[in-house]
């Protein structure tokens, strides 16, 4: 079959590898009808993550057509689905608890003891992202193997809903709406959203629909801000104005109720910080650049309550734990419970609700996947969200 | 804020020399040469469940990556042969020494052994959160301290090994399979074999 595969940092390709096969009762193999880039696929891209290794298939946003099924799948050959991007098994302590991003049973045991090192305890295993997580084959293929098909596909039961309205139900939908969630908004509320890639404009919508008064988008990228607009979003674009000045000035001196970092490691912006924080990763004093983490502790009113949607992996310098602390913050983050969240947001987006086609910029057939990465890192203003669809013809 | 409920506070006993209420495995004043370790992993399954699962052999291989064989002499002793760094194996017979059903086995490696070792394996109900199954191991390192770290760096170290197979244990139990990211039959043979 031919799938995307990671080769080095900025070296992404479309090769032709070995079919996926059921080798557990509750696999199922699913055809991919549509698989989307990532902005967390940019951290691999970058080479931000570390136990990637060549040939890996990458991807861990898609959806298709079940065509085989293990013994104890549940699934049916033909059923359409969307995969959650975390790999749970629905029977562990936590799965039992509802943290399904934290399963113990999906790594393999052989996979487990890096997390261990890197993080005192192993990470669940997550589709077509590195070793740390399991080591699994991702979506952005034409075929991909899924573990524990009866737990964690969402069964699409509307074949008149297309791909497009409920793919992103397999991460960065959930993901958006669980960093609004964590934010604990109540009615009145002004919450700031650092970031408006897609996770961010998820995260503008699902801050309103749980009652904030006012939403502060903060980005560059003209575009990205207008989208957020759309929404109801204020914007403030960091380029032309002081953030932390604003923030507090368009909150009457009070600053936001709550912050929502949907940037993570890679922050943009030609602040001090972050130039150091660039030398440091590059020369490998550093791993992560936590410029927006930083801003949102500053710049969050005292009691507040900061969401952490963004990855981060490894280390971050200069961290104000002072002002964590003095300000009596709370900070909320992790990998999103995905299955916690794919029925009723299919729901909503079912009624209307919730719109998530907006985002979709780009359209590429399968083999067009690594000029989607280039352009997604590279022009990040036009190119929102690239979805990729084997069979698709080339567009001319 | 939440009113405080009535509370009867139990008085712990000190435990003997003053020490505190950490396992001994953990101890720091362990001499660096002497290979003792306890690992741990809560099951949502019985003790007695577990129990009759390790009871036998032909189980323990399943999820004993490890474990080349386990052939049963008697009742109480078996022939184990296991596999270390670069090919080589090692063998001995393992006696039970100690067994209380549903609750723990203590076992004793016979004198003649290539590996010289023993140990504990408890089954402790953990109530709502199911069983914990505790191991306790002491071994001899086959060529000592240089032995131990070829070992672990060749990811054959008993303690590593010990983890990972209460984590496959802990999947079989848990999900009736064994977790594996290979994509296909090729990869996983291929995985297995890097792995000998």
């Amino acid at each position: 079959m031919k799938a995307i595969t990671w080769h080095g940092k900025h070296d992404v390709r479309c090769d032709t590898v070995d079919d996926p096969e059921i080798l557990n009762p509750r696999d199922a193999i699913i055809r991919i009808t549509s698989t989307a880039i990532c902005g967390s696929d940019l951290h691999l891209y970058d080479g931000y993550i570390p136990a990637m290794k060549p040939g890996d298939v990458l991807g861990h946003e898609f959806m298709g057509e079940v065509v085989e099924i293990g013994g104890r799948s549940t699934l049916k050959v033909g059923q359409r689905v969307v995969v959650p991007f975390p790999i749970a098994c629905g029977s562990c302590f936590h799965c039992g608890k509802h943290q399904y991003s934290a399963c113990e049973n999906a790594n393999p045991a052989d996979k487990q003891d890096m997390g261990r090192e890197a993080y005192g305890e192993p990470m669940s295993g997550i589709f077509g992202y590195s070793h740390l997580t399991g080591g699994y084959s991702g979506g952005q293929a034409e075929y991909v193997r899924v573990p524990f098909s009866d737990f964690g596909p969402l069964v699409i039961p509307d074949d008149s809903i297309p791909d497009e309205k409920v793919l992103f139900l397999s991460d960065i939908l959930p993901t958006g709406w669980m960093a609004a969630e964590n934010c604990e908004i109540e009615p009145g509320d002004t919450v700031a959203v650092w970031g408006c890639g897609p996770v961010g404009l998820f995260a503008v919508q699902s801050a309103f629909l749980m009652g904030a008064e006012r939403v502060i988008a903060i980005d560059h990228y003209p575009h990205r801000l207008e989208l957020a607009r759309g929404f109801g979003a204020e914007t403030i674009n960091f380029e032309e104005s002081k953030v932390y000045e604003a923030l507090w000035d368009m909150t009457g001196g009070i600053g936001p109720d709550a912050s929502i970092d949907c940037v993570g490691m890679e922050s943009h912006g030609a602040f001090a910080d972050n130039v150091i924080d660039q030398i440091k990763a590059s020369t490998f004093l550093g791993t992560d650049r936590p410029h927006v983490i930083r801003q949102a502790i500053m710049a969050t009113r005292k009691g507040g309550r900061i969401s952490m949607p963004g990855v981060y992996g490894g280390f971050a310098d200069k961290f104000p734990i002072g002002a964590l602390m003095e300000k009596g913050l709370t900070l909320r983050t992790g990998q999103t419970h995905v299955h916690r969240y794919t029925r009723p947001l299919y729901t909503a987006i079912a009624e209307g609700k919730i719109d998530s086609t907006f985002l979709i910029s780009h359209r590429l057939p399968l083999h067009q996947g690594p000029v989607g990465y280039k352009n997604f890192k590279e022009q990040q203003d036009s190119w929102t969200k690239v979805v990729l669809k084997p069979g698709m013809a080339a567009a001319a | 804020m939440p009113e405080p409920q009535p509370q009867q506070f139990q008085h712990r006993q000190q435990q003997p020399n003053g020490h505190d209420d950490a396992p001994a495995t953990s101890s720091k004043h362990l001499k660096a040469d002497r290979s003792l370790f306890a690992e741990s992993v809560t099951i949502q399954r019985s003790p007695g469940d577990l129990y009759a699962f390790w009871r036998d052999p032909l189980n323990l291989l399943a999820v004993m990556e490890n474990v080349q064989s386990i052939v049963p002499i008697d009742k109480d002793r078996s022939t184990w042969t296991v596999k270390g760094p670069g090919g080589s194996h090692y063998t001995w017979v393992s006696r039970i020494t100690h067994d209380v059903p549903g609750e723990e086995l203590t076992w004793q490696s016979e004198p003649g052994g290539e590996v010289e070792n023993s140990g504990r394996v408890q089954f402790l109900d953990a109530g709502r959160r199911g069983c914990v199954v505790r191991v306790t191991t002491a071994y001899d390192p086959p060529g000592g301290v240089v032995g131990r770290t070829l070992a672990k760096i060749m990811q054959r170290e008993p303690r590593i090994q010990t983890r990972r197979d209460l984590h496959r244990l802990k999947q079989l139990m848990e999900t009736g399979e064994i977790a594996t990211s290979a994509r296909n039959r090729r990869e996983f043979a291929e995985r297995e074999g890097d792995d000998k």
